[in-house]
């Protein structure tokens, strides 16, 4: 997994509320096999006409926003299953940070194993980088995890909550494996071990 | 460790790399086998962390659940998305130099088969699938458990599972079973009488007279339906039987490591006052030959029952019973046997290994499928197929009407063209009978390999001990 530290970075503007992870990637792109190249199909039906054209209006098809990534979103972003293909899909397109008042459970706690940062803030805070995002793209929207700020183009700053295990996971890059491979010396050992006990295995 | 250990307890001990505070282990893993439908995002997790299989020479993956049973699909597989799973588990063995068997392959099978079939499966080993059924390989005495996506990228990236300690279940089977019965009436008894949530939160070991005097074959099929009492794994201690045939497999052990294996290996045994958390004892006597007449394993009853009413039941389960009967069709009150059917599959990791083959085909030798019955029998690996062929079976099986396919998962969960129609009715040696399972709509009863026989030749659900 990615380490996130900092990141500065154009923010595309989500103000609806209630954005499903139906919406952030549909169900017909769930049997795929990989991971990966699920950004082009990213808010798929918002994003394309039934035909593939893009929606011109959709705010990632507009010029200014096409290498966004930062979302700030409305309420409850990632609200629906459990599909980490939606943080997969976020992912391969480029975001890397999601900022919102409030996310579905297990959409965050998968945001975290992907490499990407969501941050809780409140009304106030989200509506003032929600006005900066609406500027285009040379409103970049600074992330600070180490220092828990969020940094508006014009220097406003916001400090945010995260669980101190998590953001040592973030910053270090470490997910499940990662975590497992620090104590790699004892996998190695337990290797040797069983190599002189059980050498048929 | 002091003081009397279970079998799981032992290997347990013997697998532990690293236990945090809380009891979180690391539990060493000898064997990750993979497929290609649970793979493909853990190997591309590997390939965006730039992380290589740690262990690659104890990785060994076999393509099965999506594969056509049909000839040509070395060539050709015609469903897109399977074909792209298929080719992606072939690539993804190439590049991280994994053992592999492709569909070409005669050793290419269902993973639960090919495992033990080759000699990967080792007792006192810990052997992980990213599938339910990876109980099977618990037959041996080895700790079987199966993992999800994530869990098989970790496996492949650490060769460790994080896991908590299980409770211990022992699943004692006295005495003898009488003439007809298997061990598919055993395994579907015992989820009778536990439930499918009887097992949750335990690491199930099977033992008593009549466990020990079953063939590997058997002792395999009752732990593949350990999942489908919720445990975690299910075990059966070693014993002769069990060396017999892991002896001269390809990758057993072999000269003074055979010796060394073999001297380990038969310590692998519950101590004597070892604590197990819940105790379940069957008479052998008292097992008859089985069926599952609703849509979980737990609804099963003996050949000569009837359909049951959801007023026999309390609880949640009533609206179950109904919605089950509903579903497959019957009526309370209707004898077992009186319930005809549309097809007959023979075949999975429950049931597709040659033994099964042979009591299948016992059964048929000389006689024919019932008119209109669609009879369809998949070997669990090609191996089997060879050897039945080789002994006769196959043309038993053709003869009688049945259609003699290549190795793979087929219909026990219709991800490949192999699918019941709405409605259809199915006898079926395979292990689930959910809604939908074999097909939209269609109706499965489960029950032993001779039994499928039976009634492919009456064209109802049959008693087997009426044609012995
Ligand atoms: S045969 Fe059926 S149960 Fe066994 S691995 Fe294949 S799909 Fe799963």
């Amino acid at each position: 997994m990615e380490k996130f530290t900092k990141l500065t970075g154009i923010a595309a503007p989500m103000p609806l509320v209630n954005i499903d992870t139906d919406m952030i990637i549909p169900k017909q792109f769930l049997k795929t096999i990989a991971r990966t190249g699920l950004g082009k199909n990213l808010f798929d039906e918002m994003r394309y006409t039934q035909e593939g054209q893009e929606i011109p209006d959709f705010i990632l098809n507009q010029p200014a926003y096409r290498a966004s990534e930062i979302i700030v979103a409305g309420d409850n972003f990632g609200c629906g299953s459990s599909r980490e293909h939606a943080p997969w899909a976020l992912l391969d397109f480029g975001i890397r940070c999601v900022i919102s008042t409030s996310f579905a459970d297990i959409f965050y706690n998968n945001c975290f194993k992907n490499g990407i940062l969501p941050v809780v803030l409140p009304k106030e805070a989200v509506d003032v980088l929600m006005a900066d995002a609406q500027k285009g793209a040379n409103a970049r929207i600074s992330v600070d995890l180490e220092n828990q700020t969020v940094t508006s183009s014009d220097g406003q700053s916001f400090g945010f909550d995260v669980d101190a295990f998590k953001k040592h996971c973030l910053m270090n890059g470490l997910d499940d494996i990662g975590l497992s491979l620090e104590k790699v010396a004892a996998i190695d050992s337990f290797e040797s071990r069983a190599k002189t006990l059980r050498p048929w295995v | 460790m002091s003081g009397p250990r279970t079998l799981y307890d032992k290997i347990w001990d013997d697998h532990v790399a690293h236990q945090s505070e809380d009891g979180t282990c690391l539990l060493y893993i000898d064997r990750h086998l993979v497929h290609e439908v649970t793979s493909p995002q853990a190997f591309e997790g590997l390939r965006m962390a730039g992380r290589p299989v740690r262990a690659p020479e104890k990785t060994i993956a076999v393509p099965d659940h999506n594969v056509p049973t049909t000839a040509g699909r070395d060539t050709h597989i015609d469903n897109e998305e399977s074909r792209i799973q298929v080719e992606a588990l072939d690539k993804n063995a190439r590049d991280f130099g994994i053992h592999y068997y492709p569909v070409s392959d005669v050793r290419q099978g269902i993973v639960h088969i090919v495992g033990p079939e080759q000699g990967w499966t080792l007792p006192g080993m810990t052997v992980v699938c990213g599938d339910s059924h990876t109980a099977t390989h618990g037959a041996f005495g080895s700790l079987a458990h199966g993992i999800g996506t994530s869990e098989v990228e970790h496996v492949l990236a650490t060769q460790t599972l994080i896991q908590k300690k299980s409770k211990n279940m022992k699943v004692e089977i006295t005495g003898h079973l009488r003439p007809g019965v298997t061990g598919k009436d055993i395994t579907l008894s015992v989820i009778g009488v536990t439930g499918t949530a009887g097992g949750t939160g335990y690491v199930i070991e099977y033992c008593g007279q009549a466990i020990r005097d079953l063939s590997m074959e058997g002792r395999m099929t009752v732990c593949n339906m350990a999942i489908e009492g919720g445990a975690r794994a299910g075990l059966i201690a070693p014993d002769e039987k069990t060396f017999a045939y892991v002896m001269g497999r390809p990758h057993a052990p072999k000269g003074a490591a055979w010796e060394a294996a073999l001297a380990y290996w038969k310590t692998l045994f519950t101590d004597e006052g070892a604590h197990f958390d819940k105790v379940i004892t069957l008479r052998g006597e008292d097992i008859a030959p089985v069926v599952t007449w609703g849509t979980s394993p737990e609804d099963v009853l003996p050949i000569t029952g009837t359909v049951p009413s959801p007023s026999d039941f309390s609880g949640g389960k009533v609206e179950a019973v109904q919605r089950a009967l509903d579903y497959m069709g019957l009526t309370a009150g209707q004898k077992l046997t009186d319930i005809q059917i549309d097809t007959v599959f023979i075949g999975s990791c429950t049931n597709g290994r040659i033994e099964d083959l042979r009591a299948a085909a016992a059964v048929l030798k000389g006689k024919k499928k019932k008119d209109g019955l669609r009879a369809m029998v998949v070997p669990g690996s090609g191996l089997v197929r060879a050897q039945a062929e080789e002994e006769g079976l196959a043309q038993i099986f053709i003869d009688a009407g049945f259609e003699w396919r290549l190795a793979g998962c087929s219909m026990c969960l219709a991800m490949n063209p192999d699918q019941l129609s709405p409605g259809e009715r199915c006898a079926a040696t395979s292990n689930r009978n959910f809604e939908g399972r074999q097909g939209r709509g269609g109706r499965t009863h489960l029950l032993s390999p001779a039994m499928a026989a039976a009634a492919a030749i009456t064209g109802h659900l049959t008693d087997i001990r009426d044609l012995l």
